[in-house]
C-alpha cells in the first residue's frame, strides 16, 4: 500500500471517504445484479467489481467544471461524480425519472449537471468525443480538462490512435485513463496486443504517461493528482494506465470460459476494498463502528434508490419519438 | 432584360465560391464556428472550397487534420457538445464511411440516449457524386443512406443560392446536419444577389413549374432534370421540376401537392435504386397520393454497379438527360 | 382491314391492343379502327401469335389490307413453339461513348394474367374521380398508355355529362363521318327500297303487370324494361317470319340463319348507330336487358365490336322515351325490315264489351316490298303482339 505520508494533506475523513465510495459502488452493483436476476433491470449490464479504486481514485481529483467521458461500465464513475444513485437506478429500471429519462439504460448514463458525457457503448467511441470537448475548451481558452475512461480493449481500435494523435498534435487537455483489466470481454490482453505494456503506446504520440496499480486507491489518487495537475498546467494530454482486474463476469450473461477460477482467486486477494480496509485497520485509521455506520448509510441510500426506481414512471408510449431532434426547450438550453 | 438591371447588386460566382462565402460569413458572424478537415488549410481544400480562408482566420479556426476521419469527426462532435459550432469537412462521401461510427453511434444518438441533455450542433460537409472519372472509391452518392437515419438533417444544395445560404441555417440547427455538395457543381456559375444570405432548409423548391408530370430530384441531377424538362417541352410534355433541397426531413407537402396536380411523377436520384431515397419518395407517394395518380411512378437512378472509371461507362452509370426524357415519356406510354 | 359494312371502303387504324409476340385467341380484341361509323374494335378469329404489325397507328388503309401477320399454331404445349430470336445486342460505337441505356427502366407493365387482361386499365386518379361523380368507367375511353383511362378522360366525360355541348365529339367517334355514312345509307335506302308501312296497337298491360311483379324483388340495376320484352318478342316473331330477317343483295333476298337484332342508339352530338344483339331469339330476357345496357354504354363511348356493327339482320327503333307514340323507321340496307316501338300510353280500351284503362304501345313495321307484302307484314306484327300477351313465356 502506498504510504499515506506521500499525501500529507490526506485527512482521516478523506481516507474514510475513499473507502465509503468504493463500498458504495460495490454494494450498489450487488443490488443491481440482484435486481437484474429479478428482471427489474434488463439489457446489457456490466459491473465494476474489483475496479472501483480507479473511478474513486481519479474522479474526486477533478474539478466540477471538468468533463468526464466514460464507457458502458460506468455506474461507479457516475456515482462518484455525483450523479444521484436514485436517478442512476431509475435509469436502469427504464423509468423516465432516470438520469437519461430511461432512453439510455445501464450503458448510457448521462448527466449534464455534473458534466458527465455518458456511458459510451462503442469501444473506443468516446475518445474522439473527449478530444472534441477538450478542443472546445482550448479554443475558448477555458481551463477545464476532460477525463476520458476506456478499457485496454479500446487500445486496439483505430479511434484510440487517432484520438491520442489529435490530442497531442493540437495540445488538448485530455486525461486519458486506461482501465486495464486484462480482458476485452473474453479476449486476454496478451492475445490482442503485440505490445502489452499499454502505457508505452502513449510515448508514440509524445504523450506523458504513467502506469499505476489500479487496485490501490491511494496510489491511483496520487497518480491522478499528478496527472490532472500536469494536464491543467501544460494544457497537454496525459496518459494514465490503471492496472486492475474485473472480478465479476464481463456482463451478466458470461460463463467466463476464458479464464481460470484460480486466476480470479489470486486477484480477489488484491481487490481494492479488502486491501484498503485492511490497511486502514492495520494503521488504526478506522474503527468497527465507522465501518458499520458506513455500511448502514450505504444500505439506506441503496434502499432509497430502489424505492425511487420502483416508484418511477414509465414514459408514455405517445412520447416515443421525442428526443430524436431538439425541442424548443433544448434549443434554449444550448 | 439583363439580370443586372433587375438586381443591381447581383454578382456572378461559382458554386465553390458560394460555399466559401458561406463559410467565411459564418466564421465572421460567430466565433464559435470553425472549419476542420483534411487539407482544408494550407492546401486550400481538396476542391479548393476553403482556399484563402487560412490566411484570414488562422490555423486554429481553419484546422488541418491528419487522415483520421473518425477522430476528427468525433472531435467535432465533442466540440459541438461543449458549445462550439464546428464545420467538419470530409473530402468525399466515400471517406465519410471511415467516420460512420462517430456520425451514427455518437452524433445521432447522443441527444436521445442522454434523454435530451446533450445535443450535437455539428455541420458535416462532404463532396458527393460521380462525373469526374474518380472511379469506385470517390464517386458515390450515399446521401440516401444518411437520409435513412433519424436524428440528423441531410441537405443537398443544388444552386449557388443554396450553397451560399444553407450553411448558416445548418449551423443554427441544434442537431447534426450533413451537407452534400455534388462535385459536378463546384465549377458551375450562377448569379447571386450581393446581399444574399441564409435560406430556409425545410422546403423543397419548384425550380420549373409544369402541368403534366413532376420530376423530383436534388443536387447534381437538378440541372440534368431541368434540361430534360426543356426537351420534354418540345414534345408537348410540360414537366414540373422539384428540387428536394432537404433529403431529411423530406418536404412531403411540396412533393405531394405537385404530384397531386400533375398526377405523374419521376424521381431522379444519383443514388442506387435498391433500398434508396427514390424508393422512399415513391412509397410516400403511394401512401399519400395514390388516388391522385394517373400512371405508375417512375425512377431514374444509378446503375447497380460501383462507379467505373472509363468515361463512357461512368456516364452510362448515372442519370443523364436522355434517360430522364425517356422515363418521363414512358409514363405517357410514349417511346 | 376487315370490311365492317357494305359501304366501308377504308379504315384508319387508331390503336393496337396487341404487340408482336402476344398470343391471341378467337374473340380477342386486337385493334381499334376508326371508320366513318366510329371507332370499332377489331376481333380476331384465329388462334396464334402476333408475328408482326403491318400497319402503324393513325394509318388509313383500304379494306382488305393486311393489318398484322399472325403465326397460327396447333394447340400444344408452350414448349413446342419456337422462341423468338433474342434482340441483337446494341453495338457499342467506338468513337463516341454511348449515352446510357442501362439505368433507365421505364415503368414496365406488370405481368398480365389472363384474368387481368380483360380488365380495362384505369389510373387510381381516374377511378376515384369516376366513383365520386358516378361515372360508369365503361363509358369512358382511355387516352393513357395501352388505352388506360386517366383522370383527364373522366374529366372530359364528366364535362359531357354535365353540359352536353351539341358539337362535342363523343370519344372515339367522328360524328361528321358518321353523319356522312347515315346520309349515304338512308339515301340509298329511300332510293332503292320500296318501303311499305304498317302500324299495330298492342295492349301490353300483361307485360306491365309482369314487370311490376318481377322487378319488385330486384335492385334497380337488375330491373327489366319493357323494351327487352319487345325485342325478345320481335326476335321470336322474326324467326317465324323469315321474310323480315335477312339481307337483300344483288337482286335477291337471303334469309338469315340467326336473328341478330340491331338496336338503333342515338349518340350525343348527332350520331346514330345500330349495333346488334346477337341471337336475340335465343337469349333470355334478363340477358338481353344486360346486353342492351352494355351496348348502349359502349356505343356512346365509341367502342363497338366489328361484328356487332356489321351483322344485324333486322333493326328495332324506338323514340318512346322522347314521347313519340308512332314512328316509321327507314330500313338500313341491306336489311329488309325495321320495327318501330312507340311510347307506352294508357288508353281507354274495350275488353269483353267493357271499357277500361289499358297500357298500349303502337308497334310499326317498315318493310321491303321487294321481299314481302303487307299481308305478311300484318301477320308478323300480330305475332309480336300475341307474344307480348304472355310475357312469362318470353
Amino acid at each position: 500500500m502506498t504510504p499515506p505520508t506521500d499525501k500529507p494533506r490526506l485527512s482521516r475523513e478523506h481516507m474514510l471517504g475513499l473507502l465509503k465510495q468504493m463500498i458504495r459502488i460495490r454494494r450498489f452493483e450487488a443490488k443491481c445484479a440482484e435486481l437484474y436476476t429479478q428482471e427489474k433491470i434488463r439489457g446489457f449490464m456490466h459491473l465494476y467489481d474489483g475496479e472501483e479504486a480507479v473511478a474513486v481514485g481519479v474522479i474526486p481529483v477533478l474539478e466540477k467544471r471538468d468533463r468526464i467521458v466514460a464507457t458502458y461500465r460506468e455506474h461507479g464513475h457516475a456515482l462518484v461524480r455525483g450523479v444521484p444513485m436514485t436517478t442512476v437506478l431509475a435509469e436502469m429500471y427504464g423509468k423516465q425519472d432516470g438520469c437519461s429519462r430511461g432512453r439510455g439504460g445501464s450503458m448510457h448514463l448521462f448527466d449534464r449537471a455534473t458534466n458527465f458525457y455518458g456511458g459510451n457503448a462503442i469501444v473506443g467511441g468516446g475518445l474522439p468525443t473527449a478530444v472534441g470537448l477538450a478542443l472546445a475548451d482550448r479554443m475558448r481558452g477555458d481551463d477545464s480538462i476532460t477525463a476520458c475512461f476506456f478499457g485496454e480493449g479500446a487500445v486496439a481500435e483505430g479511434e484510440f490512435h487517432e484520438s491520442l494523435n489529435l490530442a497531442a498534435l493540437w495540445g488538448l487537455p485530455v486525461l486519458f485513463v486506461c482501465e486495464n483489466n486484462l480482458y476485452a470481454m473474453g479476449t486476454a490482453l496478451a492475445i490482442s496486443e503485440s505490445e502489452t505494456n499499454i502505457q508505452r503506446k502513449a510515448a508514440c504520440y509524445q504523450i506523458a504517461s504513467e502506469a499505476v496499480d489500479g487496485m490501490d486507491v491511494i496510489a491511483v489518487e496520487a497518480a491522478a493528482r499528478r496527472a490532472v495537475q500536469a494536464v491543467r498546467e501544460t494544457r497537454k494530454p496525459y496518459f494514465l494506465e490503471c492496472r486492475t482486474y474485473r472480478l465479476r463476469a464481463h456482463s451478466m450473461f458470461d460463463a467466463q470460459l476464458y479464464r481460470d477460477k484460480a486466476e480470479v482467486e489470486v486477484w480477489r486477494h488484491k481487490e481494492p476494498i479488502v486491501r484498503y480496509q485492511g490497511w486502514l485497520e492495520a494503521n488504526h485509521l478506522i474503527h468497527p463502528e465507522d465501518l458499520a455506520r458506513m455500511e448502514s448509510e450505504v444500505a439506506a441510500e441503496i434502499a432509497e434508490a430502489v424505492a425511487f426506481g420502483e416508484a418511477g414512471t414509465w414514459e408514455p408510449v405517445e412520447q416515443l419519438t421525442r428526443f430524436t431532434y431538439a425541442e424548443a426547450a433544448a434549443q434554449a438550453d444550448r | 432584360m439583363p439580370q443586372e438591371m433587375i438586381h443591381p447588386g447581383t454578382t456572378e460566382l461559382t458554386y465553390r465560391d458560394a460555399v466559401r462565402e458561406a463559410i467565411r460569413d459564418a466564421m465572421r458572424r460567430d466565433d464559435r464556428v470553425f472549419l476542420m478537415g483534411e487539407d482544408v488549410g494550407r492546401y486550400g481544400g481538396c476542391y479548393a472550397v476553403s482556399k484563402g480562408l487560412l490566411a484570414e482566420f488562422g490555423p486554429e479556426r481553419i484546422r488541418d487534420t491528419p487522415l483520421s476521419e473518425s477522430g476528427f469527426t468525433g472531435a467535432g462532435i465533442g466540440a459541438a457538445m461543449a458549445g462550439m459550432r464546428p464545420i467538419v469537412e470530409l473530402m468525399t462521401v466515400n471517406f465519410s464511411l471511415l467516420a460512420l461510427d462517430q456520425i451514427f453511434n455518437s452524433a445521432v444518438t447522443v441527444r436521445h440516449m442522454s434523454g435530451n441533455q446533450f445535443g450535437v450542433p455539428l455541420v458535416i460537409r462532404m463532396a458527393t457524386g460521380a462525373g469526374r472519372q474518380l472511379a469506385a472509391q470517390h464517386s458515390h452518392s450515399l446521401e440516401g443512406w444518411y437520409a435513412h437515419i433519424p436524428g440528423i438533417k441531410v441537405l443537398a444544395p443544388a444552386t449557388v443560392e443554396d450553397a451560399r445560404g444553407m450553411l448558416w441555417m445548418a449551423l443554427q440547427d441544434p442537431d447534426p446536419a450533413l451537407i452534400f455538395e455534388n462535385v459536378m457543381l463546384y465549377n458551375m456559375t450562377g448569379k447571386l444577389a450581393a446581399d444574399a444570405g441564409p435560406v430556409n432548409i425545410d422546403k423543397a423548391a419548384v425550380r420549373r413549374p409544369g402541368r403534366d408530370i413532376s420530376l423530383i430530384t436534388y443536387g447534381g441531377s437538378l440541372w440534368k432534370t431541368l434540361e430534360a424538362a426543356t426537351v420534354l417541352a418540345g414534345e408537348n410534355i410540360d414537366a414540373e421540376v422539384i428540387d428536394l433541397r432537404s433529403l431529411r426531413p423530406l418536404d412531403d407537402a411540396t412533393i405531394m401537392t405537385s404530384v397531386a396536380r400533375t398526377r405523374r411523377a419521376i424521381i431522379v436520384d444519383e443514388g442506387w435504386r435498391s433500398g434508396s431515397l427514390s424508393a422512399e419518395i415513391g412509397m410516400r407517394m403511394v401512401e399519400q397520393v395514390f388516388w391522385e395518380l394517373d400512371a405508375p411512378i417512375g425512377r431514374v437512378c444509378s446503375a447497380e454497379v460501383p462507379i467505373p472509371y472509363a468515361r463512357h461507362l461512368e456516364n452510362a452509370a448515372i442519370p443523364q438527360v436522355p434517360n430522364i426524357v425517356a422515363a418521363a415519356k414512358a409514363v405517357f406510354g410514349r417511346a | 382491314m376487315p370490311s365492317l359494312g357494305a359501304d366501308m371502303e377504308a379504315g384508319t387504324l387508331v390503336e393496337w391492343l396487341v404487340k408482336p409476340g402476344d398470343r391471341v385467341k378467337p374473340g380477342d380484341i386486337v385493334a381499334v379502327v376508326e371508320t366513318q361509323k366510329g371507332a370499332i374494335e377489331i376481333e380476331i378469329f384465329e388462334a396464334g401469335k402476333i408475328e408482326q404489325l403491318l400497319v402503324g397507328v393513325d394509318t388509313k388503309v383500304p379494306v382488305g389490307t393486311p393489318l398484322a401477320r399472325i403465326q397460327t399454331e396447333p394447340e400444344g404445349p408452350p414448349g413446342a413453339v419456337a422462341a423468338a430470336p433474342p434482340p441483337a445486342a446494341p453495338a457499342v460505337p467506338l468513337a463516341t461513348p454511348p449515352l446510357v441505356r442501362a439505368p433507365v427502366t421505364p415503368p414496365s407493365p406488370p405481368p398480365v394474367s389472363p384474368a387481368a387482361a380483360a380488365r380495362a386499365r384505369v389510373s387510381p386518379a381516374a377511378r376515384r374521380l369516376a366513383e365520386a361523380c358516378g361515372i360508369d368507367l365503361s363509358t369512358v375511353s382511355g387516352s393513357g398508355p395501352a388505352g388506360a383511362i386517366v383522370y383527364a378522360d373522366v374529366e372530359r366525360r364528366l364535362g359531357e355529362a354535365v353540359a352536353p355541348p351539341e358539337r362535342k365529339r363523343a370519344p372515339g367517334l367522328d360524328l361528321d363521318a358518321m353523319r356522312s355514312a347515315i346520309a349515304a345509307a338512308m339515301a340509298r335506302s329511300k332510293r332503292e327500297i320500296p318501303h311499305y308501312y304498317l302500324a299495330h296497337d298492342v295492349d301490353v298491360t300483361a307485360c306491365v303487370q309482369w314487370l311490376t311483379r318481377t322487378n319488385a324483388a330486384r335492385p334497380p340495376d337488375d330491373r327489366l324494361l319493357i323494351g327487352a320484352l319487345a325485342i325478345k318478342a320481335l326476335a321470336l316473331a322474326a324467326r317465324r317470319f323469315p321474310a323480315f330477317n335477312g339481307f337483300y343483295r344483288d337482286g335477291k333476298f337471303e334469309p338469315a340463319s340467326a336473328v341478330h337484332v340491331g338496336v338503333a342508339i342515338a349518340i350525343r352530338g348527332g350520331g346514330l348507330a345500330a349495333p346488334a344483339l346477337h341471337q336475340a331469339d335465343r337469349t333470355s330476357v334478363d340477358e338481353l336487358m344486360a346486353r342492351m345496357r352494355d351496348l348502349v354504354q359502349r356505343t356512346r363511348a365509341g367502342r363497338i365490336r366489328s361484328s356487332e356493327f356489321s351483322d344485324p339482320t333486322i333493326t328495332v327503333t324506338s323514340l318512346g322515351e322522347r314521347g313519340v307514340e308512332t314512328l316509321y323507321g327507314i330500313i338500313y340496307p341491306p336489311q329488309v325490315a325495321i320495327v318501330g316501338i312507340g311510347k307506352m300510353v294508357t288508353r281507354p280500351w274495350v275488353i269483353d264489351g267493357a271499357i277500361g284503362p289499358r297500357s298500349v304501345v303502337t308497334i310499326t313495321l317498315s318493310a321491303d316490298h321487294r321481299v314481302s307484302d303487307g299481308h305478311a307484314g300484318a301477320l308478323f306484327l300480330a305475332e309480336i303482339g300475341r307474344l307480348l300477351q304472355e310475357p312469362d313465356k318470353l
